[in-house]
């Protein structure tokens, strides 16, 4: 057996993914979340790159340099939507701020 | 830059402005807002006065065309274009619009920068009405203008401002809704009659409607130029704008905006409905008449000094509907010369109340007294508008007065006999004004302290005290600038009103003319592109 | 000189510039300021009578110079009304011309000439101690004046004589208001300019009935259409009738004589030059000057000569009884008028013309005198606290006594000629009948008493002035005097020029070969020039003009040749007539000197004043108040326009404004109605609708917590459930 193989890869991007996870259910603080997004994103990235490397195609390498790009975008504006709520509620504690409630 | 560029650009400059100002500006630079509106409406004037160098005097052709087209669909075009009537209001518009402007330069302190886009506003939609030869932009710019006035009266204005604000706007409104009416009835019958869609005016000159459906056009048409004149009896929301509105805003609503009302009897009802005019012209005569009276003997016991130049105005206004439906050369002739006049002596007339105003805060006639003796300069500006207004021979006044008289005269001389009455009057309100201001004692040491006019303020009132004198010594230039179209119209009116005599009118113009003509610039445009480039070419 | 007659006019109006614009600030001297005027008014005169030379020298037929400085006025092609001329359609066009004739010259040698002498006058009489600061504004008014009163005369049409007409009328308003802090000054120099232009706007009518009828306004255009026409066609009837209109309200006649005494609030300058001696008299110049039209209209003759002596007789009666100098004088004014108005109602134009002119020497005279007077006396009017004046004021005296004889007609001064020629000819001219020769001499009689009255409550007997004012009488300055010295001397030679039949005897007759006004103006007058005028082709006309704008346009027609009609009879009848002229001319002479006799008897011993009031109460309250038209108007016309005026306001306010209102209030109530619609049934039945969606919705609302992780465990439950479901199923 080869040193690493395609099923590594996918553990370690599940394991992100679980993490990434059950940091945004669970943290409580806005910022906390949205670097557990980014994990996620890149649990994601991970998936791509192994499975382009392993199989004969490029096209998932590419497509990881544009979700870098687009994660980079996004958290620009979450952080931009955190700041924004932290100057409106005075916090960036989730559960503080329910205004979507019905 | 092509002519019809400079036509648009006279138009459209003060909107730019405006737009420059919302977006370059914050509110806080008061001054430099101040110094740029200035200095925009003054440059238009200055552009405006160029158009006079390429014009030609000699023709009732549409000058400085530009037709482009805009809403195919419906057969909506972008074309506008001038011929002498046009260009003497714009001249108009534009002088006025730079006195106005320049008048508020103290009289407003808040949101100077809204007031001052407004005023811009103001003046493209008022310049956009006398060049627009397509029904739809010339609604566009009807409505245009009242957004503005509205806000300019309403936030600007005095203690009761809201309701003059909202009178004006929903009796103008109302008038302008019977104008679209009668203008989607031309439209069908058009199309009914050519199979064309179009709201072209010109093409409309060259239709004869049948005389019933005249009538309705006619009737749905004149209300919304009555109510704007305004003729009597839709003349009350007048006083309470003029009261209500900061001086700038009287001054282009004496001086400009009143004209518009005129100008659609003139532009439209009588061209395109030429039966209807005859037929109703009596009754408008009657109406005018009534307004000549009863305007200057409602002036004549007003106790507020602005009221009374307003109930003035709808005296004056009268003199001008029954020359222009006298239908006869100096009538017409009279009535677009009077609008002029009225313009310049009216406009003037309301910057005094607002100079005066802006001194004491009062317009109680009864507060004022004795102010020749501290305002020589004010009192010497002051009789010369007050002396055009009731028609001085030698003033701009009597000009439109006598040849809307002698009009009058040709058509009917009982009507010239009771309209003379309104020049006595005229005489009588506007002096004993002028003796209860300016003549006796002084009547308060607050009156004594007053300041006399500085250079500004002078500025402001020499120009129209200088024209007025120089259009009653030497009206000639106007006169000529504006026969070529009366003719025009008073032919198509009147066919063969010109027999035996030396002057063969010119026709109405027409679109195909316009048309050509556009095409012959482009090609000429064209050519010499190509010139210039083969000339390059060459150089090489 | 005579090509530049044009000047004329503008000349004063560069004393109106410099000191319009430049004295109150710039030069700051009230005698250059005064000097400047009355120079410009003296240069004027020279030019004037240069030009009037020159003109005597052509022959009679190019007596007439016309220029055209600019079109002023060319609008539109007008369609005439029904007319005897055959002119169907004509442009209107008027150009800024001048003319230069018999009347013309005649009339500009009056108003520069006595208007210069007012002036010089008038630089001692404006200088006060402390200087007035208006003293400026006083000059430009009157340069002004002067101005516009020249382009009335020398204007060559009727739209020109308009300019000048209601220019003259705005300079009075200016000038009778010039003490603008007394409220009565403001209200009369409003109440000239509104009652004036009652007359103006008769003018006007007239001058559109002139257009539409002969196709233009220049006058001999006019006058050469009117050949067209028969005595007492109904459109010249009319045209004369409005033409009268203005001429009552200019000249003060009956029943627009109202503003004229009212007027003598403003300095006494502005009453001699333009309530004296030619403002007022425009009315007289413009019939003079359309002659022709009104001796084609019988009618209108007869109107204007029953006005004329009416206004004669009413003003003298009340100038009889009135205390007030200036008051005295100013009915004299208008009495004096309406002898010229009666004098062209006869059809002896030149007459009317002839009396203007002597009455501007002699009353300018009385005027400045009673100015002077008034000067000693710190502004005293009221002649019961003047008296035995002569003794301090002895050039005054002396001078104010030659006036006072001109006036009354005492053979040899100017008014005996004049006012004896309209009484001829109100007996044996034209139009002429026993009646108006009977009122004119009664009013001779009157003018008599009061003018002899006026003299000796002034001049002579006991002085009733307060101490304070007797020790500051003085007789005025040279500045003032000399010009009254000079006044005086024209008003005992000005009569000579116009000497009656029944005296041309000896060397007054070799005088009457050299000079007689009647002939001057004859061309003018009898219309003959006018019947010549179409010998001159239009485009002859209208190409010289084209050709150089300023070039003079020349003169018109053949030698006259026509003799008139009466001038032939008159000198068949020489010999009849001459018996009858001197029994006429004694008796009205008897009658002036009865009148004098008269005044003498109740007066001379310095009278007392309410004399005459106990002996003739009921006649003299009528007179001491003028009759009560001042009030008959307020009551009837002033006051009912004001009445009217607030009515109407009201109305406007209440009905007009009122139904605009009630729209708008309606359309109010309709919307508050749609409301009530809209809330109850139609918002209604949707609410009901809304209502089952209401309460369903409170079950699940109960899931939206807000809570982002909420949300967010919800979504991962929701993807691990389906993902799951899509793998195991």
């Amino acid at each position: 057996m080869d040193a690493l193989g395609l099923n590594h890869y996918l553990l370690l991007s599940a394991l992100l993914f679980g993490i990434g996870v059950i940091g945004v259910l669970i943290r409580r603080n806005a910022i906390m979340v949205l670097m557990c997004l980014e994990l996620i994103f890149n649990a994601a990235n991970i998936n791509l790159v192994a499975v382009s490397r392993f199989r004969p195609d490029l096209a998932g390498q590419i497509f990881t340099i544009f979700t870098i790009t687009v994660a980079a975008a996004e958290v620009v504006i979450g952080l931009g939507l955190v700041i924004a709520m932290f100057r409106n509620a005075l916090t960036v504690n989730v559960d503080e701020i329910h205004l979507l409630k019905g | 830059m092509s002519p019809s560029l400079l036509l648009n650009l006279v138009v459209f400059l003060p909107a730019l402005g405006a737009l420059a100002i919302a977006l370059l500006l914050g509110k806080e630079r008061a001054s430099e807002i101040r110094w740029a509106a200035n200095i925009i409406v003054l440059v238009d004037f200055l552009a405006s006065l160029l158009l006079l160098r390429g014009f030609d005097f000699g023709t009732a052709e549409l000058q400085y065309v530009t037709r482009l087209s805009w809403i195919p669909s419906i057969g909506v075009e972008y074309f506008t274009g001038i011929d002498g009537i046009s260009l003497t209001l714009i001249l108009l518009t534009t002088l006025l619009g730079s006195i106005a402007l320049l008048s508020s330069w103290t009289y407003i302190t808040s949101r100077i920068k809204e007031y001052y886009i407004f005023l811009l506003l103001l003046q493209t939609g008022m310049l956009g009405v006398f060049i627009s030869f397509d029904f739809f932009l010339f609604y566009i710019f009807w409505e245009v203008m009242l957004v503005p006035m509205y806000f300019l009266i309403g936030i600007w204005g005095g203690k009761n401002r809201l309701y003059a604000a909202i009178k004006f706007f929903l009796y103008t409104l109302a008038g302008s809704v019977l104008m679209l009416v009668a203008i989607l009835a031309l439209y069908f019958y058009n199309h009914s009659v050519t199979g064309e869609w179009t709201l072209n005016v010109l093409s409309y000159y060259q239709l004869s409607i049948p005389p019933d459906l005249q009538w309705w056009v006619f009737l749905g048409l004149f209300f919304a130029f009555a109510i704007k004149v305004p003729m009597w009896p839709f003349h009350t929301w007048l006083p309470d704008a003029h009261v209500q509105a900061p001086t700038a805003g009287s001054v282009i609503l004496a001086g400009v905006l009143l004209k518009m009302g005129t100008y659609g009897f003139i532009r439209f009802s009588l061209p395109i409905l030429p039966d209807a005019s005859l037929q109703f012209a009596p009754f408008i005569a009657v109406l005018s008449i009534i307004a000549i009276l009863y305007g200057a003997l409602v002036a004549l016991m007003q106790k507020d000094w602005k009221s009374l130049v307003a109930y003035s105005s709808v005296s004056h206004m009268g003199f001008i509907t029954l020359g222009i439906f006298a239908l006869n050369p100096l009538g017409l002739q009279g009535g677009l010369f009077q609008m002029l006049a009225h313009g310049v002596s009216t406009g003037g007339l309301f910057l005094i109340v607002g100079l005066a105003y802006e001194r004491t805060h009062t317009r109680e006639i009864a507060a004022y007294g004795g102010l020749g003796q501290v305002m020589p300069v004010f009192a010497t500006l002051f009789a010369i508008l007050a002396l055009s207004s009731m028609g001085l021979p030698g003033l701009n006044g009597f000009i439109g007065e006598f040849l809307i008289l002698i009009g009058s005269f040709e058509w009917n001389p009982v009507y010239t006999y009771w309209a003379v009455w309104g020049i006595v009057l005229a005489a009588a309100y506007l002096l004993w004004l002028y003796q209860r201001v300016m003549f006796g004692e002084l009547k308060s040491d607050k009156l004594a302290a007053l300041q006399d006019l500085n250079l500004r303020e002078v500025m402001t009132l020499l120009p129209l005290a200088l024209l007025a004198v120089w259009m009653g010594l030497y009206p000639q230039p106007l006169l000529r600038t504006l026969e070529p179209p009366v003719n025009a119209i008073i032919e198509r009116v009147h066919p063969g009103y010109f027999a035996g005599t030396d002057v063969s009118p010119p026709a109405l113009p027409s679109a195909d003319a316009a048309r050509v003509e556009q095409e012959d610039e482009e090609k000429s445009a064209v050519d010499a592109l190509a010139d210039a480039a083969g000339h390059a070419r060459v150089r090489q | 000189m005579l090509e530049y007659f044009w000047l004329i006019p503008l000349i004063p109006l560069v004393g109106v510039t410099i000191n319009g614009l430049f004295a109150s600030r710039f030069i700051r001297n009230e005698n250059v300021t005064g000097i400047i005027a009355s120079g410009c008014m003296l240069l004027a005169f020279l030019i004037g009578a240069g030009a009037f030379v020159q003109l005597a020298g052509l022959p009679v037929a190019e007596r007439n110079v016309q220029i055209e400085l600019y079109d002023w006025l060319d609008a539109g092609v007008a369609h005439m009304h029904d007319n005897e001329a055959g002119v169907t359609t004509a442009r209107f066009r008027v150009s800024f011309g001048f003319q230069f004739d018999e009347l013309s010259a005649l009339m500009v040698l009056v108003v520069t000439g006595v208007g210069f002498l007012i002036h010089v006058y008038a630089i001692g009489y404006m200088k006060h101690d402390p200087p007035d600061p208006g003293y400026y504004r006083f000059f430009t008014y009157m340069n002004l004046f002067a101005a516009f009163m020249l382009i009335l005369v020398l204007g060559s049409s009727y739209a020109m004589m308009f300019i000048g007409w209601e220019g003259v009328g705005l300079c009075s308003y200016l000038l009778i208001g010039y003490y603008y802090q007394k409220k009565s000054a403001g209200d009369a120099a409003k109440k000239a300019f509104v009652v004036n232009r009652i007359g103006d706007a008769g003018f006007l009518l007239g001058l559109f009935a002139i257009f539409f009828t002969f196709g233009t306004l220049d006058y001999d255009g006019v006058f050469a259409g009117a050949a067209h026409y028969s005595a007492g066609a109904g459109v010249l009837t009319f045209i004369t009738m409005m033409l009268l209109v203005g001429a009552v309200g200019k000249s003060a006649q009956i029943p627009l004589f109202v503003w004229l005494p009212d007027a003598m609030e403003g300095p006494t300058p502005v009453s001699a030059l333009i309530h004296a001696a030619t403002m007022v008299t425009a009315g007289v110049y413009m019939i003079v000057r359309s002659n022709v039209l009104f001796s084609l209209a019988p009618t209108t003759m007869m109107v204007v000569a029953a006005i004329g002596a009416l206004t004669a007789l009413f003003a003298a009666s009340i100038a009889m009884v009135q205390n007030d100098i200036k008051r005295v004088l100013a009915y004299s004014t208008v009495s004096q008028l309406g002898y010229m108005i009666l004098a062209c109602g006869v059809g002896a134009y030149a007459v009317g013309i002839f009396h203007l002119m002597t009455h501007a020497f002699f009353k300018a005279l009385l005027f400045m005198a009673a100015g002077s007077v008034m000067h000693a006396l710190h502004g005293e009017l009221d002649m019961w606290k003047m008296g035995n004046l002569r003794k301090t004021m002895p050039i005054t005296h002396k001078t104010f006594l030659v006036g006072t004889l001109a006036i009354v007609g005492v053979p040899g001064l100017a008014g005996f000629f004049s006012k004896d020629e309209i009484l001829w000819n109100a007996w044996a001219g034209t139009h002429g009948s026993a009646w108006l020769w009977a009122v004119g001499t009664l009013v001779a009689g009157m003018t008599a008493f009061y003018m002899t009255r006026m003299l000796l409550l002034t001049f002579y007997g006991n002085s009733r002035m307060d101490e304070h004012t007797e020790q500051h009488v003085h007789e005025s300055p040279p500045v003032m005097t000399y010009p009254l010295i000079v006044l005086a001397i024209l008003s005992v030679i000005g009569g000579y020029v116009g000497i009656p039949a029944n005296l041309q005897l000896g060397p007054l007759a070799a005088l009457h070969e050299r000079i007689d006004i009647t002939r001057w103006l004859e061309p003018v007058t009898s219309g003959t020039r006018a019947q010549e005028a179409p010998g001159t082709g239009d485009e002859e006309h209208t190409a010289a003009v084209a050709a150089a704008p300023l070039q003079i346009v020349g003169a018109i027609g053949e030698p006259v040749t026509v003799v008139l009609q009466e001038e032939r009879s008159e000198q068949a009848g020489h010999q009849d007539h001459t018996a009858m002229e001197w029994t006429l001319m004694l008796i009205s002479t008897a009658v002036a000197l009865a009148g004098i006799g008269l005044a003498y008897r109740v007066y001379a011993g310095g009278g007392v004043a309410d004399e005459p009031f106990k002996r003739f109460a009921a006649p003299y309250r009528v007179l001491w108040n003028k009759y009560w038209v001042d009030e008959a108007y307020d009551a009837v016309f002033v006051n009912r326009i004001k009445d009217l005026g607030r009515g109407l306001w009201v109305l406007d306010d209440a009905l007009v404004d009122g139904t605009v209102n009630g729209i708008a209030n309606a359309t109010l109530q309709a919307a508050n109605a749609s409301v009530e619609f809209d809330t109850r049934v139609i918002d209604g039945s949707v609410d009901g609708g809304a209502g089952v969606f209401w309460s369903g919705s409170r079950v699940l609302r109960a899931l939206q917590s807000g809570y982002v992780q909420n949300y967010a465990l919800i979504i991962s439950v929701g993807v691990f459930v389906l993902v799951s479901a899509y793998l195991f199923f």
